[in-house]
């Protein structure tokens, strides 16, 4: 059975910042959870430590038995780890379906994988199978969003990692992004690790959440209790 | 007709240097680095096929293979030992590094195969085709030239459009991070774009080693350099179907010049056309940026 992921007191440097000051952190399989906090709180660099590109100077990172700190950031994705930048990070040189085939490429059975993917994200998003032939440059930012997250979709995975998938968006996509990630969710079981500013619609869709500030957790638990939590939210969330 | 004749040779000469621009787009697009060494390693490939065939007797076809694929290792291995080191630091690095072994290359070329003059015989003839009595500037082994390049083109176009090494190529070169986020090697394909763009630099060197008698020394490929380079910035540096483009432009220019102003300023020309496109469109003609604009 897997474990899920696991951080114990991580600490990751830039310099003489620390972004992350000893975070601990165990994320429920097949949850949703929310990492809310300000600018500069650290929660992208929480992402990145977790997915290897930025390596921390001390604490421990485990998903599945595996030990993250030891796996190269292109065998992340092949654990069951997708990721969705900050930004969006869609390839804009290439076209919609060569990105979404991107997210299958890795796997030894991607003819059918990629068969079957690009279905069912046609499927999940259609402004998407319109556009399958255009360059990724040329899609609004809603449609950049669906592209990102489809891709992540494409490699199947148990964790998706999401990067303020609302940045940017017109409410009505942003609630839309979120039934979707609510649904891969309570469908497929799919374990989602959701960093927002916009902790309002973050916390709707969330099981559980952590706020962090300065680079430490200030609060975790249940969505619903920190969305009820007046003075958390006037001090952390601005809401 | 005068006219029309310069316009053939020009484009078959500018054949060649579309193959040394690809050469440096692709390297450019992929790694954002200008690799001026790759004037001294077509160079030595061509010695090596030289070498072969001449003081060995073999056939032009083995020289033609060994030297596309001495193009091949080379290119890949001066990705992993000279350039993956300087990674990430400051950009003047790569231009020292790139430039030094230029000359490292032609001081070793020069040890080892002397710095005079050597011929390297086509294989196709060099004498001009006749249409009734009218002489056309172009020979079997211009069309031979030719028919070499856009092949390679063509199978390079196929590689990086079609195939999933090529998808993988593509995302590694235009967004690193995402590409390793999605399970994609790309160190690896880096060090196989080194090597496939030496590889059509090495075809370069062999083809027009053949199109004059006494061309090859460790100097002389310097010209066809600076000629492929131009070529490369008229076509936008980042666009392969550019540095085609590009090529055959820089090709017809300066035929044209040589023949109704004056052969004496030839590698004057390269200069003048480099001017003009970069006053009159700095992002050059074929630039992905200036088509955006569009
Ligand atoms: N590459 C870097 N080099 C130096 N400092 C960095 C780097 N990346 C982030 N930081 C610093 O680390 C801290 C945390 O940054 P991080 O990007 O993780 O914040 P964030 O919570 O994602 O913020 P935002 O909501 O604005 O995206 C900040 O103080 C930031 O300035
Ligand atoms: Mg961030």
């Amino acid at each position: 059975m897997t474990s899920g992921l696991v951080l114990d007191n991580v600490v990751t440097t830039y310099g003489a910042v620390r972004a992350l000051d000893g975070v601990s952190l165990d994320v429920a399989d097949g949850k949703i959870t929310a990492v809310l906090g300000a600018n500069g709180a650290g929660k992208t660099t929480l992402l990145r430590t977790v997915n290897g590109l930025v390596r921390p100077a001390a604490g421990s990172i485990r998903f599945g038995g595996h030990d993250l700190l030891a796996t190269p950031v292109e065998r992340i994705v092949t654990l069951g780890i997708a990721h969705v930048p900050e930004g969006r990070g869609v390839i804009t040189e290439l076209t919609v379906e060569e990105n979404l085939r991107l997210g299958a490429l890795w796997r030894s059975d991607r003819r059918r994988e990629t068969v079957n993917g690009l279905a069912t994200v046609y499927e999940m998003f259609p402004p998407l199978a319109e556009r399958r032939d255009r360059a990724a440059d040329t899609l609004s930012g809603g449609e950049r969003q669906m592209l990102a997250i489809g891709r992540a979709l494409m490699s199947r995975p148990s964790l998706l990692l999401l990067d303020e998938p609302s940045l940017g968006l017109a409410p009505r996509i942003t609630a839309q992004i979120m039934a979707t990630l609510r649904r891969l969710s309570a469908e497929d079981g799919l374990t989602v690790v959701l960093v927002e500013q916009n902790a309002r619609s973050a916390l709707s869709v969330a099981d559980s959440a952590v706020i962090l500030n300065l680079g430490r957790v200030v609060a975790s638990g249940a969505a619903d209790d920190l969305a009820g939590d007046e003075q958390l939210r006037h001090a952390y969330l601005g809401f | 007709m005068t006219f029309l004749n310069l316009v053939i040779s020009g484009a078959a000469n500018g054949v060649v240097y579309a193959a040394v621009a690809l050469a440096l787009v692709l390297i450019w697009r992929s790694t954002g680095i200008l690799n001026f060494a790759q004037g001294g390693m077509l160079m030595f490939t061509t010695f090596i096929a030289w070498d072969l065939v001449h003081l060995h007797g073999a056939n032009y076809w083995v020289g033609l293979v060994v030297a596309l694929l001495a193009g091949l290792v080379l290119g890949a291995v001066v990705e992993r030992v000279l350039i993956r080191p300087i990674e990430g630091g400051p950009p003047i690095n790569p231009v020292i590094v790139t430039l030094g072994l230029l000359l490292l290359l032609e001081a070793v070329a020069g040890m080892i195969w002397g710095s005079g003059v050597s011929s390297f015989a086509p294989e196709f003839s060099l004498n001009d085709y006749h249409v009734g009595h009218q002489l056309i500037l172009f020979s079997p082994d211009y069309l031979f030239i030719v028919l070499a390049v856009l092949g390679v083109m063509v199978a390079l176009y196929v590689l990086f459009q079609h195939t999933p090494i090529g998808l993988r190529m593509r995302a590694s070169a235009f967004n690193p991070e995402v590409a390793r986020l999605l399970g994609v090697r790309v160190g690896r394909l880096l060090t196989l774009g080194w090597g496939l763009a030496a590889m059509v630099g090495a075809l370069a060197g062999v083809l027009i080693a053949g199109t004059q008698p006494g061309y090859i020394n460790p100097n002389a490929f310097d010209g066809l350099l600076i000629l492929g380079f131009t070529a490369a910035v008229v076509g936008g540096l980042d666009s392969p179907l550019g540095a085609l483009a590009g090529g055959l432009l820089v090709g017809v220019i300066q035929q044209l010049l040589d023949n109704y102003v004056s052969i004496d300023l030839d590698s004057f020309y390269t200069f003048v056309v480099l001017l003009v496109v970069l006053m009159l469109r700095p992002s050059g003609l074929f630039s992905r940026t200036a088509v955006r604009r569009v």
